[in-house]
């Protein structure tokens, strides 16, 4: 019996999979990102030590989620390249990384807006911010790294091979917090000590940006299966046009 | 709606944020009208892919 990876390893029947589940994956997100928005402006209470400002958490904890989770997606798919050769894991890796390179870029910028008027400043290089600033320069080596190759197999490769390396940055995000003395306050945890008023809209905005997330990515990658596609179509065209000149010339 | 005095604060970064996040789905959403024009130029000019085409030859 085939596996679900081993299913979706033709791009074709991924692409009729994705595009039966791109509207519901958007319509989930678009309403759970509306409603969350909704508690947040007009339902949750500011916090009794951080005022209104609170409300910056909202979408800057979902971002730096999302920033982790995305790198950690990369990570797996480069795996599957390099030790599966799954056909459909280099795509994945490749429309995962501008993604993430956003969701790690908002959470710097809305870290740092929230921390001028919290800490009295935009940045301190704590371990925390400055791990998060080289995850966010990871993500546009990732970037360019792939994109100065002209060889997209090799690009492919060489990208995961340095997303496989890369990957130690991710502990070291994580526990920061509790391995060096620094100004970034412990994670937050969904479940811990944070008032349902304010836990539920956080962990709605979390859902709701992890499904816009998601639906971005399956965008990303019908368009990078498309891409490959019409490169692979013109090279047959050129190759065509280079064997009927070679028979000519013959003749 | 009263946001208290770091206002400017929370503005800015909902803004930043709409922005940034609104770019890539911009961006991704006109990657994907740009493939699927150029895969139906293609298709239109004929062209098929290698398989396509030994399979044809055969």
């Amino acid at each position: 019996m085939q596996t679900l990876t081993q299913r979706l390893a033709n791009p074709t029947r991924f692409m009729e999979l994705s595009r039966a589940l791109l509207p519901w994956v958007s319509a989930g997100a678009a309403l759970f990102i509306l409603y969350a928005m909704y508690l947040v402006f007009f339902v949750a209470p500011p916090d009794y030590q951080q005022g209104e400002t609170v409300k910056i958490m909202y979408i800057h904890v979902p971002s730096a989620w999302l920033a982790l989770m995305s790198y950690s997606l990369i990570a797996l798919s480069s795996f599957g390249l390099l030790v599966f050769r799954h056909p459909l894991a280099d795509v994945s890796a490749k429309a995962a990384a501008p993604l993430g390179a956003a969701f790690t870029l908002c959470a710097l910028i809305t870290g740092s807006l929230w921390g001028k008027p919290m800490w009295g400043t935009y940045w301190v290089w704590d371990a925390r911010l400055t791990s998060v600033l080289i995850l966010f320069f990871l993500y546009l080596g990732l970037i360019a790294l792939r994109s100065s190759l002209e060889d997209e197999a090799l690009a492919g490769k060489l990208t995961a091979v340095l997303a496989l390396v890369g990957v130690a940055i991710l502990p070291i995000i994580k526990f920061s917090v509790d391995w060096w003395n620094t100004l970034h306050q412990p994670s937050t945890g969904f479940t811990s000590s944070v008032d349902p008023s304010m836990r539920t809209p956080l962990l709605l905005s979390a859902i709701g940006f992890t499904l816009l997330f998601f639906a971005l990515h399956l965008k990303a990658m019908q368009n990078e299966i498309l891409r490959r596609r019409v490169k692979s179509l013109r090279l047959a065209e050129v190759e065509r046009g280079e064997r009927t000149f070679a028979e000519r010339a013959g003749g | 709606m009263d946001l208290g005095p770091h206002a400017a604060f929370i503005w800015a970064s909902y803004g930043t944020f709409a922005l940034i996040i609104g770019a890539i789905i911009g961006w991704t959403l006109f990657d994907g009208w740009r493939q699927t024009k150029a895969l139906s130029d293609a298709d239109r000019r004929g062209l098929k892919r290698r398989s396509a085409s030994a399979d044809t030859r055969d």
